[in-house]
This record gives structure tokens, C-alpha cells and sequence, in this order.
């Protein structure tokens, strides 16, 4: 393995943790969905890179499920969502992005601490990567934990999935079969959420999580 | 050393005349002339002596079987030398601005014992005569502090102060009695001699750091110093926060690099987080301030939470073992003491100036000032300069290096510093770019612009002795700044003696450049940086004057075609800081502003109101307060007992002290 | 020795003479992108020349701050921009200062200007003053963020040495795509150009830089122009010779690589000008209150990219 596809490999995972910083600051929906396609298509290049420089195929179908799932159909249908639900000019009331963004800096530092000590007898070409990974994981989890908006908790739940992906493609990749059932899961998963979306907002009136948590008695 | 203790006395007795001749007029130049000269003397003997071996000397006073030990080796020396460098500038400036003193019977007696103290403080070379001069240094200052004592806020101010000068004194006396040892061996050198267990050089090291950083103002301990620092005289303000800080951070640096030997590296984090915080809360709290001295006194914590970034960093070298790296931290920290202790002084000169001139601190109330007071004004620019660690000034030197230290060594093995090291980059970074705001709002609201008030304009500059001290303090920063080698080879013995390596020798370098550690790496000159500004601008001028049209019109402010007449229109301090305050003082201070407009119809006036609560005074200081507060309450009520009952309770205390004595045999 | 004078004077004539150049330049590229035929690449330098001709009108309350300020400020852009490595590195004078004293060689140009912004006592000049100094206290920090991580890549703050670096060993990493962004923002911010600030408006509340400068008229008002038009070059300079310091003629090499320095410079300050003013028209201004938290991402993603090199040095 050469450093310059070690370099490439890396710079590509440093670049989807900077994606996912890039979503973690934006405050408008469209903005978001954009930023989650670009996450997306980060992935994939990072995914066929390292079937490229694994010399694994099957990892290449895995860059192609990414590339049209997960930067082409989810984030086009995101948007059509948001765009019928009416709540694509609204900006959504996060509170503290410096703080969050601090805090995500934070949980890399942290993966990077965690991990590095770790692998420390791992291929160097996967060391810094499954750090890297881990804190994209981490900060989609973040970002769940900081929106109220549901459709942002979607993509945040998407971008949690591609760190994942990233991971699982270091690691020598995953049974194909694995990957594609994964695929079709989150795929269903988006289908129901959305017809959930729906639903809640005839309901509500609003996608804003804090309804139902009223709805359940859970504040004040 | 004979020298500086003969000038010490010198110092005392002048106190003594200032108490007998405080109320007739010549009293003024006896104390300060006096004062000035003693601190000339003191200090050029303290710069001599940097270089020199250590003198100790042994006089048979204080505690019967210890006598006073005094030492005087290079920390000392540079340590006297700063002192009485901010002594004689404000004994200087005092000759001129104490002219309008109210009460001088409050003030000339205890400033030259405050000065005596600071100096005695530095040569001290046992516990005992160290927390007598600390404690000395302590009181004189309180009492200048509450010497307008007619202001409930100065005596409020006082009585903060007290508090935390014996927090400070009980956390020191207690360090020191845990460094004795059970062998209760007060002298340093002992304590210097003796390898304390790592437990209890930790707990002393916490004790030190809670001790000495309640003297300089560490975050949270920081809060009497906004307070009591612009309370007294100007001139005591600037001795205040440009020197006593400084001896507080050679106390720190004596116990914590000489006495307590090597630190662990966790102590190295303690020290850079309270430094880090210090230094960006710190700014805030000046940034939101409108009271001239007291955004000066705010902005003395943001300065030493630099220098404490300083020390953290060669703490955290010297636990590694990179002896190189310390020596460039430490040397960035003393060399950021020296500068501190400049242009603080200079900028409280400054504002003792339009103290004088106008009767007026709050910066709301002035304006325009540059015309009135040129030559305050051009002193008080360069100081605000400075300060900002603008080149070719000196704060810039100081912050180069101490980034320069940071980028030494990245690869530190603990995780702790690996983390806290960049961290602090960045909050120093962003604590020396709030400065340059806080000072362009300082100067800009204060000097420039139209006076807000009468007072504002009919202000007239002030006498020579005041802007001499000014000046010759504005020189030192541009001096200091163009020749930074200079300083830098006259810290080298005080920190050989403490990490057992200095920085490269400097001044022999070709053309004065600074290079901390190779040329590749990076260096820095100031001398030339100066003469290329200098040039370019003559040359520009030169150019312009040569070519462009030489009319000039003066003529009413465009102002985009709205001027308005009336002064009041112009930005203020509070509107300066609007934006600031709306991006760091919503979390922060939970800063709110309400504006009410009143409906259509009404012609009552608009309002916008401001709101800023300090999260350290209501979290940390009003709990502690009234706890205290209400255990005296509780604890009253034992002053109305029967004779009965306070037999019964002496007999109980005396029984259970031997129950305890049996049971712990 | 004298050659080398001759080629840092050299240079510091060539930064002064394409600083008006560029600023037409990314007026034209402007222009033609909306369809407009815009104003010849040569205006700026008539403009220049026009300001210098005519009378100077100043506030009856203004102080010599007030008049002394652009030249001052001008001088100090200029010898931060001379420091900066444009078709050469190791320039005879390149070791005064390092990048942090170019930063903040800025830092006292602006620090200058918002004084000289408050110095008549208009609302507008305040304004302008007070949202300078807020963007400045974002962007200064992000910089010097950005420099600690070049110097822990490069093992060095001197831009020549980290140019040199870069193109001896240059290879990808992680801090310095983070690096690079962080820059990027900072260099729009710095500059005053849209979203932050837009070079190209009055009359408005949005404005930042024209607001401190509204009060300059004639010889003054040409010194603050060139100033802001050299610390475009300077920026785009800084950048290029970090990031693509192809065709940079080393301090070792011969003297017939300078065509080929002199070549690559003006390439690179070309595509940079015409990319900049695509993205300029790609975006739209910012509220002012939407500015930090732009500025702030830019400053956590230099502290990110610092704490990555600490934590894993290969990163």
C-alpha cells in the first residue's frame, strides 16, 4: 500500500467529517438536504477509492448504491418532502451552533484518542480512517441529539449511516449481501419515516419533535 | 542586595514622613521624590545584578530561631527590577497628579510601605518573611484602596478585597506549612532541598495556584481586582495591576518552577485551562465595561491569564523532560510580565490623566479628547497599541513567542496536553484579537469623536511630571518591541536557574533578529519591521506630497448626507460593543437587550435596555456569601448563653478532644 | 547582495503595481458574467490617479489620527504584502517576519482604520468601526489557527519555508483540506467581500468597510483604496504560494526561473481573481448577525485541523 493512496484515503474521510461539519452548521432544510447529498457523494468516493486501492470490487457496488441511494434518490425525495410539507424556507431554531460545533470537535478529538491507540497494530491504511469514521458516526448522532426539526433528525440519521459505511468499507468491506439488505433497510426506513412525517404533521400541524413530546405529558 | 534593602528601608522611612508631613503641602514631593529615587536605585541595582551570582544575607529579625532570610539570584533581581521600574514611573507621575489628591493623609504614608512591601516580597527567602511581606503588601494597598473611603463603592471594593487577600494569605501560609514538612523547615533553601511525596506537592501546588492566583486574578478568583484596582489613585491603580499582579506571579513561579522541583503533567493542564479561561473571559468582561479604569483593571486578568498560558506551557515541558521548550515558555511568560507591567501602567497613567482633566471615568461621558489632550491622547495610543500586540510594539513579541513555544513540540505524550495545547492556541488567539476590539473601542469612545459633555469639553492637558512618566513608558514599549533580543538575553540567566536551559543568546545575531530556535523556523525583527514601516510610510508621504493636489478643505461631516449636530448621536461605548456582546454575551453573561417602541401616535421616547449578569459573582460568589452569611446568623446566638452554658460547652469540647486522643492511640 | 536588494525591491513594486490590476480585473470578470461590458481592466489605476488630483475634504473635527491613518495604513499592508512569497521564495528580507507578523501587520492596519472610522464622530463611522473589529476578533483567531497548522505540517511560521515545504513535499492531508477552507472563508472576510461585506455598496446598512472610510476624500481616500486592493493580492498571494506553489522559483535555483515565477504568479493571481468573482456573484451578502457563526465555523475547522496534527501527526 503506497502513502499517497493512504494520503488520498484519509483526506477523502477527513473530507466526510467535514461534510459532516458543513451539515452540522447549516440552519436551513434545503441547505441541509444539499450538504447531506454532498456527504454522500464524499462517501462514495471514498468507498470506491478504497475498493480501488484494496483492489476489492464489490466494494465498487457498494460506492454505486451510495452514489445513486444515498446522494441521488433520498436527498431529491428529502427535498420534494420539504417542499410539499411547506417548511422548506423555515429556519430552524438551533441554539448554540458555535457550541455544537465545539462540541463536535470535541468527539473527534475524542474518536482519534479512542481509536488510535486501539489499531495501533491495524494496516496503516485503515488506522486514522476507522477514527475518522467513528467521528463522523458520533456527530450524526450529535446532530440527532441537537435538532428538533424530524426531517433534519433524518438526515442526521443518514449521515450516522454513511459514517458506518465508511468504517465497514475499511474493514475489508462487508458481505455484498449484508451491504444491500442495509441499503433496502434504510430505504424503508426513509419510506415509513416520511409517510410518518405526514401523518404527524396533519396531526400537529408542525414536524417540530417537541410537539409529540407534549403530546406525551413529557414537559412540564 | 545591601543596596535594594537599603532602599527598602529608605521606602519606610519615607512612609514614616508622609505620616508626619501628609498635611502640609511639601509632604507631596518629600514621599514621591523620595519614592522615585529609591526605585531608581533599587531597580538599576536589580538589572545589574540579573547576571550576578546569588547574594543571601541572614538579618536577626522576625521569628527568634529563624531570623529574615533575603536572596536575591536572577528571578529576583528581574522581579526587582520590574517592580520598581512601575515604582519610579508612578512616583514620577505622582509628582504631577497627586497635586489634586483630596485626602493625601490617606495616601503618602502607606504608598511608599506598598512599594517596600513589593519589594521585600521578591527578595524574601524564607516562609515567615514572605507572608509578612505579602501580608504588608496586602494591607498597604487597602488602605489606598479604600483612601476615598467616602464612595460606599470604594468601600465595598475594600471589603471584597480583604476577603481575598486572606483566602490568598491562608491558602500560601498553608502550602508553605505543607512544603516545611513535619520538620517545620521554614528557610526556601531547605524547602528547595527537600523532595516532597508526590500527594502533598500536589495539594501545595493546588494551594499555590489558588494563593497566587487570587493575588493576580485568575478566573474564578479574579473578582475583587475589577473592583479595587480602579478605586485607588491612579498612580496606586497602575502599581495595582502592573506590578502587584507580577509579584504575585513571581510568587507562583518561585514555588511552582523553584521550591516544589519538577510538576506532573496534569498540573500543566490545570495551569493553561485557568489560563486559557482567564485570558478570553477576561476580555469580555472589558469589552463589556464602559468605566475606563475599570475595563483597564478587567483587562489586567486577560494578561495574566497570557502569562499563565506561558507557565502552563513550560510546566508542561519541564514535566516532559524538553528543557528547551520550557525555557522558551518561560521566557515568553517573564517577557510578557515586563511588557504587562509597561503598558498597564502607561494606560492607567492615561486614564488618571482624564481623571484629572475632566473629572470623569466613564467613557459615556467623553469624547473628543485628542484635540484637548494631545500629547495624553498620542501616549495613551501607543499603550492601546501595544496592548493589542500590534508589531513593532512589544505585547506582539510576547505572543509571538509563546505561540512559538506552542508549536515546539506537538507531539507531547499525554492526551491531556495534546488537547489542552491547541486549545489554548486558540483562546489566546482569540483573547488577543477581543483586545485590539476592546482597545479601538477604549480609545475611539474615549479620545476620538465629539465630547459628549461639558466636562468632556473643557478638558485641558495635563501637568509635565505626568507626561513624562507617559512618555518615557510609551519609549520603553516601542524599545522593548524594535529590540526584543535585549530582553530576551536578560531573562536567559533568571531561566537558566529555573528549567536549566535558556534561549539562544540573541543580540549577537546579524541584524538583532529573534530566533527562538533556528532560523528555518521562524524569527522575527523587530528593529527592521519598525525601519520598513517607518520607510514605507515616509516614502508614501514623500510620494503623495511630491505628485497629488495639496488642497485641503475642512469642511461639515458628510456622514452619508445625515449628520447630526448633536453629539449624542455618535456610537457609544455600549453601542460599540452590540455586536459583541450579541455573539459571546448571550451564553456567556446572559446578555439580553428589550426595545420598547412606542405605538403610532405616542411621541414618548423609544428604549433599548441592556441587561448583563455576571455568571461567576451569581454562581460562584453570592452562594459562598450568603451561605456565610447565615452561618454567622446561626452562630449569633451563641454570643447570648448563660455562664452554665459556656462552661458546659468548654467542658464537652475538652472531653471530647481526649476521647479523640484516646481513640486515635 | 545588491541583486538580491534589487529583487526584493522588485517585488515589493510588483505587488504595488498589480493590486489595482486585480481589483479591475475581478470588476471585469464581474461584469462580463452578468453581461455587462464593465469598466476597462486599466479604471482603477485612472481612478487612483483622479482621487490623487483633487482637493481633500475633511471633517472640521477630524485630528491628525484622522489624516495621518491612510498613509500609515497603506505602509503597513505594503510591508506585510512584500513579505509575502509571489514568484520567488527567500526573498533577501523574507526572514523579518513571519506569517503570524503579517497577520498581524493586518491586525494594525485595521486596528487604524476603525479608529480613524470613529475619529469624526459619525453614527456611520462607529457602525462601520464596531462591526469591524466584530469580524476581525473571529477572523484573526481562524488565522492564526490556519498558521499553527502550516507551521506543524511544515515544522516552520516562515511563509518562504512553508512554500518551499509544500513544494518539495507536498502531499494530501487531512488538517490541510481543512486548512484550506478555513483560509478561504477567512481571505473573503478579511477582504471584505461578499457574503461578508460587498466592496461595491453605500447608502446601506450592511456596509462594514465603506462605513469607516466614508469620510475619506481625495489623496487619503486613494491611500485606503490601494491599501485594500494590495490586501486582495496579498491574500490571493498567501494562498497561492501555500496551496500551489507550482512554478514558485526557489531561493537556490538560477535566475532564469524568474519568467517562469513571473509567468505562474500572474496565472494563478488571474484564475484566482475570475474565481473569485464567480463566487461572488454565485452567493448573495449575509445579515451581519449571520457573520460570526460563518467566521466561527472557519475558526473551528483551523482548531479542528490543529488539534488533528496534535493528536495524529501523520493526519
Amino acid at each position: 500500500m503506497s502513502t499517497f493512496s493512504i494520503d488520498v484515503a484519509n483526506t477523502l474521510a477527513g473530507f466526510l467529517v467535514l461534510a459532516s461539519f458543513l451539515m452540522l452548521y447549516q440552519v436551513r432544510l434545503p441547505a441541509l438536504l444539499n450538504m447531506l447529498g454532498l456527504h454522500a457523494f464524499i462517501l462514495a468516493m471514498a468507498v470506491a477509492w478504497q475498493a480501488y486501492a484494496q483492489g476489492a470490487p464489490e466494494l465498487y457496488v457498494t460506492a454505486l448504491i451510495a452514489l445513486v441511494f444515498k446522494a441521488g434518490v433520498i436527498p431529491v425525495a428529502l427535498q420534494r418532502m420539504v417542499v410539499r410539507l411547506g417548511i422548506h424556507r423555515e429556519l430552524e431554531a438551533v441554539t448554540g451552533i458555535g457550541l455544537t460545533m465545539l462540541a463536535g470537535i470535541g468527539l473527534v478529538a475524542l474518536s482519534l484518542e479512542v481509536m488510535l491507540p486501539v489499531t495501533a497494530h491495524a494496516d496503516p491504511l485503515t488506522r486514522e480512517y476507522i477514527a475518522l469514521a467513528l467521528s463522523v458516526v458520533l456527530l450524526g448522532l450529535l446532530m440527532m441529539v441537537t435538532r428538533r426539526n424530524a426531517v433534519s433528525q433524518v438526515a442526521a440519521f443518514l449521515s450516522m449511516e454513511n459514517g458506518i459505511d465508511l468504517a465497514a468499507a475499511a474493514a475489508q468491506g462487508m458481505p455484498l449481501v449484508v451491504e444491500i439488505s442495509i441499503a433496502f433497510s434504510v430505504l424503508i426506513a426513509f419510506l415509513v419515516i416520511g409517510v410518518f412525517l405526514f401523518r404527524i404533521r396533519e396531526r400537529f400541524d408542525t414536524v417540530d419533535v417537541r410537539a409529540l413530546d407534549e403530546f406525551r405529558g413529557e414537559r412540564r | 542586595m545591601i543596596l535594594v534593602l537599603v532602599c527598602v528601608l529608605a521606602l519606610l522611612a519615607a512612609g514614616v514622613a508622609g505620616a508626619v508631613r501628609a498635611r502640609v503641602p511639601e509632604g507631596r514631593p518629600i514621599v514621591y521624590g523620595a519614592s522615585l529615587g529609591a526605585c531608581a536605585v533599587a531597580g538599576l541595582t536589580g538589572l545589574a545584578s540579573i547576571g550576578l551570582a546569588p547574594s543571601t544575607l541572614t538579618l536577626p529579625l522576625g521569628l527568634p530561631w529563624i531570623g529574615a532570610h533575603l536572596r536575591l539570584d536572577a528571578l529576583s533581581a528581574f522581579f526587582v527590577f520590574v517592580v520598581n521600574l512601575g515604582g519610579a514611573g508612578a512616583s514620577l507621575y505622582a509628582l504631577g497628579y497627586a497635586r489634586h489628591e483630596s485626602a493625601p493623609e490617606r495616601v503618602l504614608p502607606f504608598y511608599p510601605v506598598f512599594l517596600a512591601a513589593l519589594n521585600l516580597v521578591v527578595i524574601a527567602d524564607d516562609a515567615f518573611s514572605f507572608l509578612f511581606a505579602w501580608e504588608l503588601m496586602s494591607l498597604a494597598s487597602w488602605a489606598l484602596v479604600v483612601a476615598h473611603h467616602r464612595a460606599a463603592e470604594n468601600v465595598r471594593a475594600g471589603y471584597v478585597y480583604l476577603i481575598m487577600a486572606a483566602v490568598s494569605g491562608m491558602a500560601l501560609l498553608l502550602a508553605f506549612g505543607l512544603l516545611a514538612g513535619p520538620g517545620g523547615h521554614y528557610d526556601f533553601a531547605s524547602m528547595r532541598a527537600a523532595v516532597a511525596t508526590p500527594g502533598i506537592a500536589a495539594l501545595a501546588l493546588v494551594l499555590v495556584l489558588i494563593g497566587t492566583g487570587a493575588k493576580a486574578g485568575l478566573i474564578p478568583l479574579h473578582a475583587w481586582l475589577p473592583l479595587a484596582h480602579p478605586a485607588a489613585p491612579s498612580h496606586v491603580s497602575a502599581l495595582m495591576s502592573g506590578v502587584m499582579t507580577k509579584v504575585a506571579v513571581y510568587a507562583f513561579v518561585r514555588i511552582a518552577f523553584d521550591l516544589l522541583g519538577t510538576p506532573p503533567w496534569w498540573a500543566a493542564v490545570l495551569v493553561l485551562a485557568a489560563g486559557g479561561v482567564t485570558a478570553v473571559l477576561g476580555v469580555l468582561y472589558a469589552v463589556m465595561e464602559h468605566d475606563l479604569k475599570r475595563l483597564l483593571a478587567n483587562h489586567t486578568v486577560e494578561n495574566i491569564g497570557i502569562i499563565f498560558i506561558g507557565l502552563g506551557l513550560a510546566m508542561a515541558f519541564r514535566a516532559n523532560g524538553v528543557a528547551a521548550g520550557a525555557a522558551l515558555a518561560l521566557t515568553a511568560a517573564l517577557f510578557h510580565v515586563f511588557n504587562h507591567a509597561v503598558f498597564k501602567s502607561l494606560l492607567f497613567f492615561g486614564a488618571g490623566a482624564v481623571l484629572t482633566a475632566t473629572g470623569e471615568r466613564d467613557m459615556e461621558r467623553l469624547g473628543g479628547l485628542i484635540h484637548r489632550m494631545p500629547g495624553t491622547s498620542f501616549a495613551f495610543l501607543i499603550g492601546c497599541a501595544a496592548i493589542s500586540a500590534l508589531p513593532p510594539l512589544n505585547g506582539f513579541v510576547s505572543e509571538w513567542l509563546t505561540f512559538q513555544a506552542m508549536l515546539l513540540r506537538p507531539d507531547l505524550p499525554q492526551w491531556g496536553l495534546k488537547v489542552m495545547i491547541p486549545t489554548d492556541g486558540a483562546l489566546l488567539a482569540l483573547a488577543a484579537a477581543l483586545a485590539g476590539a476592546c482597545f479601538v473601542k477604549a480609545f475611539g469612545v474615549t479620545f476620538l469623536g465629539r465630547a459628549r459633555t461639558q466636562a468632556a469639553t473643557a478638558a485641558q492637558e495635563v501637568d509635565r511630571w505626568s507626561l513624562a512618566a507617559m512618555f518615557g513608558f510609551a519609549a520603553l514599549c516601542l524599545l522593548a518591541g524594535v529590540l526584543p533580543g535585549a530582553l530576551v538575553d536578560l531573562l536567559a540567566p533568571a531561566v537558566r536557574a529555573l528549567v536549566g536551559q535558556s534561549m539562544p543568546a540573541q543580540l549577537a545575531l546579524p541584524w538583532l533578529s529573534l530566533i527562538p530556535v533556528a532560523a528555518a523556523r521562524s524569527s522575527y525583527n523587530g528593529l527592521l519591521i519598525f525601519g520598513f514601516i517607518a520607510a514605507s510610510t515616509w516614502l508614501t508621504i514623500m510620494v503623495v506630497h511630491r505628485f497629488a493636489s495639496h488642497a485641503l478643505r475642512r469642511a461639515p461631516a458628510w456622514d452619508c448626507g445625515f449628520p447630526d449636530a448633536r453629539p449624542q448621536t455618535q456610537y457609544t461605548a455600549s453601542s460599540f460593543a452590540q455586536p459583541l456582546r450579541r455573539v459571546f454575551g448571550g451564553a456567556l453573561f446572559a446578555a439580553r437587550e428589550t426595545v420598547t417602541v412606542p405605538p403610532p401616535g405616542d411621541i414618548g421616547p423609544a428604549r433599548i435596555e441592556k441587561e448583563i449578569h455576571d455568571p461567576i459573582w451569581e454562581r460562584m460568589y453570592a452562594p459562598v456569601g450568603n451561605a456565610v452569611w447565615r452561618a454567622s446568623g446561626t452562630m449569633n446566638r451563641l454570643q447570648f448563653l448563660t455562664i452554665r452554658r459556656y462552661l458546659a460547652m468548654v467542658f464537652v469540647a475538652l472531653v471530647a478532644l481526649l476521647l479523640a486522643l484516646a481513640l486515635w492511640q | 547582495m545588491i541583486g538580491a536588494l534589487l529583487v526584493q525591491l522588485a517585488q515589493m513594486a510588483l505587488v504595488l503595481l498589480a493590486a489595482p490590476l486585480l481589483t479591475g480585473w475581478v470588476r471585469r470578470v464581474k461584469a462580463r458574467l452578468q453581461r455587462r461590458r464593465g469598466p476597462p481592466l486599466l479604471q482603477p489605476y485612472r481612478e487612483l490617479y483622479r482621487l490623487i488630483g483633487k482637493e481633500a475634504v475633511i471633517a472640521e473635527n477630524a485630528s491628525w489620527l484622522f489624516r495621518t491613518a491612510p498613509y500609515l495604513i497603506f505602509a503597513l499592508t505594503w510591508v506585510g504584502a512584500s513579505l509575502v512569497p509571489t514568484f520567488a521564495t527567500g526573498l533577501l528580507f523574507s526572514w523579518t517576519g513571519d506569517l503570524i507578523a503579517i497577520i498581524a501587520l493586518l491586525g494594525a492596519a485595521r486596528f487604524l482604520l476603525a479608529l480613524a472610522g470613529m475619529d469624526i464622530g459619525t453614527s456611520f463611522g462607529g457602525i462601520g468601526a464596531s462591526r469591524e473589529v466584530m469580524i476581525a476578533s473571529f477572523a484573526e483567531p481562524a488565522m492564526l489557527m490556519i498558521v499553527l497548522t502550516l507551521a506543524l505540517v511544515a515544522g516552520s511560521t516562515q511563509l518562504s519555508t512553508i512554500a518551499e515545504f509544500m513544494l518539495a513535499s507536498a502531499s494530501l492531508r487531512v488538517s490541510l483540506a481543512l486548512a484550506l477552507v478555513a483560509f478561504l472563508i477567512v481571505a473573503i472576510a478579511e477582504n471584505g467581500r461578499i457574503p461578508v461585506d460587498n466592496p461595491a455598496t453605500h447608502l446601506e446598512l450592511t456596509m462594514v468597510h465603506e462605513a469607516m472610510v466614508l469620510e475619506y476624500s481625495g489623496r487619503h481616500l486613494a491611500m485606503i483604496e490601494l491599501a485594500a486592493s494590495l490586501k486582495l493580492v496579498l491574500s490571493l498571494s498567501a494562498i497561492a504560494c501555500i496551496f500551489v506553489p507550482i512554478g514558485l522559483l526557489r531561493g537556490s535555483d538560477g535566475s532564469g526561473g524568474y519568467a517562469i515565477g513571473l509567468a505562474a504568479y500572474a496565472a494563478k493571481l488571474a484564475v484566482a481573481g475570475a474565481l473569485l468573482g464567480t463566487f461572488e456573484l454565485a452567493i448573495a451578502k449575509m445579515r451581519v448577525f449571520r457573520v460570526p457563526s460563518l467566521l466561527g465555523g472557519a475558526l473551528m475547522l483551523g482548531l479542528l485541523a490543529t488539534l488533528l496534527l496534535y493528536v495524529a501527526r501523520g493526519m
